[in-house]
């Protein structure tokens, strides 16, 4: 298997991390040496393996589904790069 | 009295119990000698000032009935700390500053420790060497040109150097036992579910677990008996009844059944870890443990299983750095403008480079011939441990096979670095527990380290067979203080 600069590309589109061309060839070698290691896993044969979902086989405890923190806003925007008042700015998605 | 910062966690916590040490007299030693070390990069936020103040309160008013009576400690930069900076090591979280305290840390708080600041560490924990740091890599206090492990590099080199007495660190695929073995140092990677990850910066949810790094194995025990606790906030941690470990710690091994997995016999594995294991062996064998040879068969799978499930995770936890909410925001013409400028610039190369792995094992057309096959494998590993523990109590491996290598060395060879946790990734994918403990030097005097494996929840049993060991082996560290001008 070889990832080529195409998938890169689409790569980091879902990924929504910009690349330009020079960062897309170095990405594509490091990337294909490290799937080629990778690619081991095909050595095995695991059709009739049941996937690991979790490695702790115990259940997930339930709580009530009641309110313990309350007004949070403040905190909320602390750490936004970009506020107004009480809301998130961000650029315009609408025209 | 011995100089304040050569003694260990427990001689500082006996000395404030009886009142030969004030908190401030131990908070000023550890912060001097901090202040005096700034050539190993340690640290990344210094938060001295108002450990000294907080040091003070303590005094006027002391609780000698905490564990951790006044002690000054550094913690690894991946925890949050309430309003105190926390970057996990990336440019993309330079400016945080959570609202909220990590269980963890404040669980070590609760007992009456003081935080003197926050320790370097890979970007987002991911890496081997600490050299992915948005903050600078950090130098091992054993030697100047060498890593001091990563991720938990910054901790590595702060507990070795005698920065703090003692830290936590998180362990995704070795980050903490990798460290501790490449400074000479003991650390320990809790059951996955011991210790909540409520407030530590994700980076793969299934495997990130906290936990000491300490200098010796009570302190060890000591700071596991308190960071260990059930925690609601945290859907993945487990209520089970926990040990009083330093309390319980016990050297009488006799008769415990170790196990010695004949596939950690790597290729190209040095001499000098051949040579360590064996050593190993005997120790344990002193100590009354019986020695079973055991099989791992699925061993070898276990790298590349981890560079698909942790990648994968990470690039589904790391979605959230956005540029809105919080963290750096490049401006873009547009929103999605916006979004690929903020993560191109506000994460590093091997970041980068997760999330793109992570993001096309998951893509469509992908998932079943990737992830999915991890998972099956991954299942397959565990299972191997289960049948090796039908037999055995614990599992002895060399924690590393090498010894710390030079800065610079491998950070052109991705893969070359991932071989770094050939030994460590396994208990993570397993959800294990492992210790790492320093049990001799290579031939240029660098420390290696032996690792034990427990079962589940086992804890106590891990640590009082590197408790026993650890009195055999009488490890001395070789740091001459070379940065200190």
């Amino acid at each position: 298997m070889s990832i080529d600069l195409k998938t890169i590309k689409h790569i980091s589109k879902l990924s929504r991390i910009s690349v330009d061309e020079k960062k897309a060839e170095k990405l594509a070698g490091d990337l294909n040496s490290i799937f080629e290691f990778i690619e081991k896993l095909n050595e095995l044969k695991t059709d009739n393996v049941e996937p690991l979902t979790s490695v702790a086989e115990t259940t997930l405890k339930l709580r009530s589904d009641e309110v313990k923190s309350k007004n949070l806003r403040e905190q909320v925007i602390k750490n936004s790069p970009k506020e107004n008042e009480d809301y998130f700015v961000v650029p315009k998605v609408i025209e | 009295m011995l100089d304040i910062t050569k003694q260990s966690l427990s001689e500082l916590v006996e000395n404030i119990k009886n009142k030969k040490l004030s908190s401030s007299e131990a908070t000023k030693a550890f912060v001097e000698r901090s202040e005096k070390s700034k050539e190993l990069n340690a640290y990344i936020t210094e938060d001295y000032a108002n450990a000294l103040n907080k040091a003070k309160t303590f005094d006027e008013k002391p609780n000698l009935d905490l564990k951790l009576p006044g002690i000054p400690m550094a913690v690894k930069d991946l925890f949050c700390t309430k309003d105190l900076r926390t970057t996990a090591g990336s440019k993309i979280l330079n400016n945080f500053v959570p609202t909220y305290e990590s269980t963890v840390t404040q669980n070590i708080w609760n007992e009456g420790a003081i935080l003197m600041g926050k320790l370097n560490c890979d970007e987002f924990a991911m890496g081997s060497s600490n050299e992915t740091s948005f903050f600078g890599n950090v130098q091992n206090p054993i030697d100047k040109n060498l890593v001091p492990g990563g991720s938990s590099g910054g901790s590595s080199s702060a507990v070795a150097a005698q920065l703090t007495p003692i830290t936590i660190g998180t362990d995704t695929g070795g980050s903490i036992r990798q460290p501790a073995s490449f400074t000479g140092t003991v650390g320990l990677k809790p059951t996955y579910g011991s210790c909540s990850r409520y407030g530590i910066v994700a980076f793969a949810s299934s495997l990130d677990q906290a936990g000491p790094m300490a200098q010796n194995v009570k302190d060890c025990a000591l700071l596991q008996e308190v960071i260990s606790t059930y925690d609601e906030k945290d859907s993945t941690s487990i209520d089970f009844k926990r040990n009083e470990y330093s309390k319980e710690l016990t050297k009488d091994i006799k008769g415990k059944k170790i196990g010695i997995p004949k596939e950690y016999r790597v290729d190209g594995m040095p001499k000098e870890i051949e040579d360590l294991w064996k050593k190993g062996i005997e120790y344990a064998k002193d100590c009354g443990a019986e020695i079973i040879d055991i099989s791992l068969p699925h061993t070898n799978y276990a790298l590349p299983t981890y560079y698909i499930v942790a990648p994968a995770e990470a690039s589904s936890n790391l979605a959230r750095y956005d540029g809105v909410k919080y963290g750096f925001r490049a401006e873009g013409e547009n929103l999605i403008d916006m979004y690929e400028k903020t993560r191109s610039e506000g994460f590093g190369a091997e970041v980068q480079r997760r999330i793109m792995i992570g993001t096309y094992v998951l893509s469509s057309g992908y998932y079943d011939a990737y992830y999915l096959k991890a998972q099956k494998v991954r299942k397959l590993i565990k299972n191997d441990f289960d049948d090796a523990y039908k037999k055995v109590d614990a599992i002895l491996t060399p924690s590393t096979p090498s010894s710390a290598f030079k800065i610079g060395e491998k950070t052109n060879d991705p893969v070359s670095m991932y071989l770094n946790d050939i030994f460590t990734v396994p208990v993570n994918l397993a959800g294990l527990p492992g210790i790492s403990i320093p049990a001799g030097h290579d031939a240029k005097g660098y420390p290696l380290g032996l690792q034990i494996i427990g079962k589940a929840f086992d804890e106590q049993n891990i640590l009082n067979i590197a408790y026993a060991m650890e009195e055999k082996i009488n490890f001395k560290n070789n740091i001459n203080d070379w940065w200190i001008k």
